[in-house]
């Protein structure tokens, strides 16, 4: 029910970015959709991406701090107060959300979100019928 | 004005003879006192009768600052516990800190020999006195208020921090004399230009300055901006804290309270003693000090002891400006800091690899220390990919940092493997002051 996301330590300095996207790049890895959780020194670079499994050994290799987690990916109409109405029940089941992006896929909106309370996450979406993503739905992508 | 003629002006004789008589009892004294001085004297089959006069003092053992480590907390402490009336602490190079025990009557000499220095600064009974060092278990703000209640001036105990109230001060009370570390001078001058404070509106004349290296630009800055004079206080808690030596009018050096404090210079790779005139490493042996007395101890300060006599009258010797540090400590405002005690802490946090930097900087007059951690790889899993959990991180070492090292420092967390490896310690140390 999940997609598996690559979080990425860079320094607010020039060069960190370009050496993480270069690694992708060479590997031949695509990137679906990316944000980057700043502060002033340091930022979380989270993407997704073709083969997260290849590209985190990837970037091992290249000694980037980076680490895998699972976030959920629901699929959503494109439309006005679709985000609003699925994050309403996850309020309504008391499930905080750690950070959130969106991104576009075909003609609908995903939006991926990571929750420290994984399994209640899960039976909300099974319990309200929410439309997710899984890992196959991307790599068929790529 | 000379605070204590008898003592600043004898005869290089008397001196000599004064400080020989001292040597004797102090070694007798820590024979029979400390354990561990009398099992160095015993294995160079010295014994405390061997010791009469002031140059029998190169058969002693030196003392180091590792001696004081190995022997936390109370183990080089002469006198009962009954007979300690105060305890300082001061940095170690790592874990724990540096303890030392004053008698009353340690305490009773050292606020003589402070008195001594404010004399010589030309402090008076009249004069008002700011003490702008910290207080509590750094020796500065307690050494130096309890010399200006000594000698009889008012003393007021301000402290470190709340630099504008403490301007106010200055200006209401009238306040004729400071001591604070040189870069806190040149703040306050700052201070003062951004609360409209001319320096005709403050009686400032004399100011006390010491716990870090200056210069002497520096001492004109300061003199020009605040409209007095400038004078350094050397001292380090090991041997008794601020006042160990002191300048005068003449501003040429600083006259060494050495009817207390015998000092010598040596090479510090070699241990001999060197000629009069030459840098090296100055070494104190405490004469008459019962806490915690301590013999030829090894300050690591770089420095030369001055020929001849100097014009204000005193003829205790002098000492030239501390040039350097024969090991990789610092001085960041005014509190010691050693780099080993930086990688303790980090050692002492799982998530950090043992690769670190320390840069030390100075921002508008004020030191600042910047602490760069390297992550280890291992440090990111799952649940490491917030900038929450980053910060968490980066508090966890601050707040170590902070309880260690008693001042504040900047953390920085870096990737694995960014930070440069380097041989040696003092690679770990970019100072980045004009100093």
């Amino acid at each position: 029910m999940t997609i598996v996301q690559l979080s990425i330590f860079i320094e607010n300095r020039s060069g960190t970015l370009i050496k993480v996207l270069e690694v992708l790049k060479d590997a031949q890895i695509q990137i679906i959709a990316s944000t980057i959780a700043d502060t002033a020194e340091y930022g979380i670079y989270r993407l997704i991406c073709s083969e997260p499994q290849r590209a985190c050994e990837e970037l091992k290799r290249a000694g980037v701090p980076v680490s895998l987690s699972n976030v959920f990916a629901l699929e959503l109409d494109n439309q006005p107060g679709c985000a609003a109405e699925a994050i309403a029940t996850f309020s309504r089941a008391h499930i905080s959300i750690s950070y959130m992006y969106s991104f576009l896929l075909g003609d609908k909106g995903i939006l991926v979100f990571r929750t420290d309370n994984a399994e209640q996450a899960r039976q909300t979406i099974l319990e309200n019928h929410l439309r997710y993503i899984s890992e196959p739905d991307l790599s068929c992508l790529a | 004005m000379i605070y204590n003629p008898n003592k600043e002006c004898m005869s290089r004789d008397e001196m000599s003879a004064l400080q020989g008589k001292r040597l004797h009892k102090i070694v007798e004294y820590v024979y029979y006192n400390v354990p561990f001085y009398r099992n160095k004297l015993q294995n160079l089959d010295i014994r405390p009768d061997d010791i009469q006069t002031i140059e029998d003092i190169t058969k002693l053992p030196f003392t180091t600052k590792k001696d004081l480590r190995d022997n936390y907390p109370f183990g080089l402490q002469a006198a009962p516990q009954s007979e300690i009336i105060r305890v300082h602490a001061s940095s170690g190079t790592t874990g724990n800190p540096t303890i030392v025990g004053y008698t009353r009557k340690d305490i009773g000499v050292w606020s003589e020999c402070m008195a001594r220095c404010l004399t010589a600064y030309g402090v008076t009974r009249d004069d008002i006195f700011s003490v702008a060092y910290g207080y509590g278990l750094f020796t500065g703000g307690l050494g130096a208020h309890y010399g200006v209640e000594h000698m009889g001036a008012s003393v007021i105990p301000t402290g470190t921090g709340n630099t504008e109230k403490h301007l106010k001060l200055i200006r209401d009370l009238g306040v004729t004399g400071i001591a604070c570390t040189p870069s806190y001078a040149l703040y306050l001058a700052e201070t003062m230009d951004k609360m409209g404070i001319k320096k005709e509106d403050i009686r400032l004349k004399v100011g006390a300055f010491g716990a870090e290296p200056w210069t002497e630009q520096m001492r004109q800055e300061i003199e020009v901006r605040l409209g007095l004079k400038g004078y350094n206080i050397y001292g380090l808690s090991e041997i008794m804290g601020p006042s160990v030596s002191y300048e005068c009018q003449e501003q040429n050096g600083s006259h060494i309270n050495e009817d207390h404090f015998f000092p010598e210079i040596i090479n510090p790779t070699t241990l001999e003693p060197l000629p009069l005139g030459q840098t090296g490493e100055l070494v104190f042996t405490t004469l008459p000090k019962e806490g915690m007395p301590l013999l030829r101890y090894r300050t690591r300060d770089l420095c030369s002891l001055m020929p001849g006599q100097c014009n204000c009258g005193r003829t205790n010797i002098r000492m030239g400006r501390i040039e350097g540090r024969s090991d990789d400590m610092l001085i960041i405002r005014g509190i010691n800091v050693f780099p080993s005690q930086v990688e303790s802490v980090i050692l002492s946090i799982p998530e950090f690899a043992p690769h670190y930097m320390l840069i030390v900087d100075r921002e508008r007059n004020l030191d600042t220390l910047l602490v760069q951690a390297e992550l280890r790889q291992e440090v990111f899993t799952s649940t490491f990919d917030t900038p929450a959990a980053v910060d968490a991180l980066e508090k966890k070492l601050a707040s170590r940092l902070k309880s260690v090292l008693s001042i504040a420092a900047k953390v920085q967390l870096k990737a694995p493997g960014s930070i440069q490896r380097s041989q040696g310690k003092s690679a770990h140390v970019i100072d980045n002051r004009k100093l």
